[in-house]
């Protein structure tokens, strides 16, 4: 059976399931951002009082970090507090980062577990095994309440990528190479698993971002077999807690045929890609888009803000500056993440290339603060959406791209390759 | 209370309409019902809340309705606006879930979208899993809920189902003594 279907059988109490069929499962870890004061309003109108297990919820206050309004700050103080009367204490507030970065950093994360969070991104944990899926705030206060939701269990499609990955080229190349070829209904109600050679080889912060951005096809939720890299990263966060990794355990079950479809993908040849406006299935290679003006680059978020990016970035920017046309965002994901690249010197290279440090959270990503766009400016973005109004103005574009294709454009002033800064 | 019949007019948009359109970013930190629906599909169509008031509409679309974020905000604004329900070739998964779990009724209908021409006269028969169409009259049958969302749509959303049942098991014990 499917390692997905051994982890939903094993939450639901069943022997075995199988796509289509409705299930209620055990939630193992439940997330609440500071997006979302309706969980709490919810909660309450459901009749709550206390929450069936505070151990196994955590609030991160990221996407309004630090608060940019008074209504902002109002909703983060009431989840504070509900934090506190409840007994929550896996709470982190503005000083620690987005979600999906804060979650796996503090050993929250663990193989074979059913975690479900109010962001779409939670796809991202399926680079740990885990099942893990976005949810809405009722559905959330739903958990709160009986650590329990229901799934209508998912068929699985299988993309397996080989070939060798070129200079300059990151794993956001590849998934916005995958999602234009697939589209970005291909995985509506469907869990997606990442296989192959190029993934075996790909280190662990990039196999988060095609874990992260799958939720753009549509997936409910990812899958990519552990390895070695996987288990050295949870004993390193999470030393002594192998208990929990026991209990949900699961076979790797390799010649499972529990595949809807499979779809392969050769990226040997594979040059850097932009999503253009607006749409993330809107991709063209870069040397398309080379020479379009923009007045903003941003290098961070859950999607492209990992060490991996920085050290890019860093890289592409070392003795150089930014174009005095273009403002250049760097948004770690996490402080964790921010204080090793002031550590390895990073920062201080991209603050000598001109770029502005904005505090590790969610970023001007969906249009709440810190560096929304005016009408008429254009961002080139390592982060995840290129929607309509997404960052700000309704009349901004957005082009979405790697970390290092942002950080090659920031230098220029218009869309430009990263491998010639490489 | 939950009417398992539908009625009114056809408010047509295209395919992807992302959440982000339904409901813009910058106004996540809003809870108030009134405030909500002000900016529903404010991006796209501007004073939509204004333009469907007084009258029953029903959101007609593609492919992939509601793709994007998981802001409950989305399904919420349409709603508190005055949206009876949404008929769609598909939906976002996360869009699909708040909807019911919010108690507005979204179904999923292949080429709808050829079907129908804006202001058209719709009926959707959510028990049946029947949509009728006029000019000429015509039914178009879509798969019926599974008993558990049913379930959920006629408590009329989640919280009113979670104050009657509690837990997650009394719903479904239920569902079983349906079937």
């Amino acid at each position: 059976m499917h390692p997905i279907y051994q982890i939903l059988s094993r939450a639901s109490k069943r022997n075995s399931v199988k796509p289509g069929e409705f299930i209620v499962v055990n939630v193992d870890l439940a997330e609440v951002n500071d997006l979302y004061l309706q969980v709490l309003l919810s909660f309450k109108e459901m009749g709550g009082d206390r929450v069936w297990n505070p151990k196994k919820i955590t609030f991160v206050m990221d996407h309004y970090a630090p608060a940019p309004t008074i209504r902002a700050a109002e909703n983060q103080r009431k989840m504070r507090e509900f934090a506190s009367e409840q007994g929550i204490y896996n709470f982190f507030d503005i000083n620690r980062g987005v979600c999906h970065q804060v979650m796996p950093e503090a050993g929250l994360v663990w193989p074979g577990m059913v975690l479900v969070a109010t962001d779409s991104h939670t796809t991202t944990h399926g680079a740990f095994g885990a099942f893990s899926t976005g949810i809405g705030a009722t559905d959330m206060a739903a958990v709160l309440l009986t650590g329990k939701i229901w799934f209508r269990v998912p068929e699985i499609i299988k993309i397996n990528i080989q070939g060798k990955i070129g200079k300059g080229v990151m794993a956001k190349d590849i998934v916005l190479h995958i999602i234009s070829q697939l589209g970005t209904d291909i995985a509506l109600y469907k869990a997606i698993e990442f296989d192959g050679e190029t993934v075996k080889e790909m280190s662990l912060d990039e196999r988060l971002v095609l874990c992260n951005m799958s939720v753009e096809m549509g997936a409910k939720a990812t899958y990519i077999r552990q390895d070695e890299k996987v288990r050295e990263y949870l004993i390193d966060v999470n030393s002594g807690k192998y208990e929990e990794y026991e209990m949900m355990k699961f076979a790797d079950d390799e010649n499972n045929k529990d595949y809807e479809s499979v779809y392969d993908f050769d990226i040997s040849n594979l040059e850097p890609q932009i999503a253009l406006p607006h749409r993330v299935d809107n991709v063209v290679p870069v040397s398309q888009a080379k020479g379009k003006p923009i007045q903003q680059a941003l290098i961070g978020t859950c999607t492209g803000g990992r060490m991996n990016d920085i050290k890019i970035a860093a890289q592409i920017l070392k003795d150089k500056k930014i174009s005095p046309s273009v403002r250049l965002l760097i948004v770690p994901a996490s402080h964790k993440i921010l204080q090793k690249c002031i550590e390895l010197g990073y920062i201080q290279t991209l603050l000598n290339a001109g770029a502005t440090l904005v505090t590790p959270s969610c970023g001007p990503c969906l249009g709440a603060h810190e560096g929304v766009l005016s009408s008429g400016e254009s961002c080139i973005s390592s982060s995840s959406r290129n929607f309509p109004g997404r960052m700000g103005s309704k009349e901004a574009k957005i082009f979405l791209s790697s970390p290092a294709t942002a950080a090659a454009s920031s230098i220029k002033g218009v869309i430009s390759d990263p491998r010639e800064f490489l | 209370m939950f009417k398992p019949i539908v009625e009114g007019k056809i408010f047509k948009v295209g395919n992807d309409i992302d959440t982000d359109q339904i409901y813009p970013g910058r106004y996540l930190y809003l809870t108030f019902p009134n405030e909500i629906a002000a900016h529903a599909m404010e991006d796209i169509i501007p004073d939509f809340s204004k333009q469907i008031a007084g009258e029953d509409w029903i959101i007609t679309a593609g492919k992939n309705f509601g793709c994007g974020s998981s802001r409950e905000h989305a399904p919420r604004a349409l709603l508190c606006a005055g949206v009876k329900a949404i008929v769609a070739e598909s939906f976002g998964r996360i869009f699909y879930r708040n909807a019911i779990n919010v108690g507005l009724p979204v179904v999923k209908c292949l080429d709808i979208i050829k079907k129908v021409n804006q202001s058209d006269s719709i009926k959707i028969n959510l028990q049946d899993g029947l949509i009728t169409l006029y000019n000429p009259e015509r039914e178009i049958s879509f798969e019926k809920y599974p008993q558990q969302l049913l379930m959920i749509l006629k408590s009329e959303g989640l919280i009113p189902c979670m104050k009657k049942y509690r837990e997650y098991s009394h719903l479904t014990d239920k569902i079983k003594n349906q079937l």
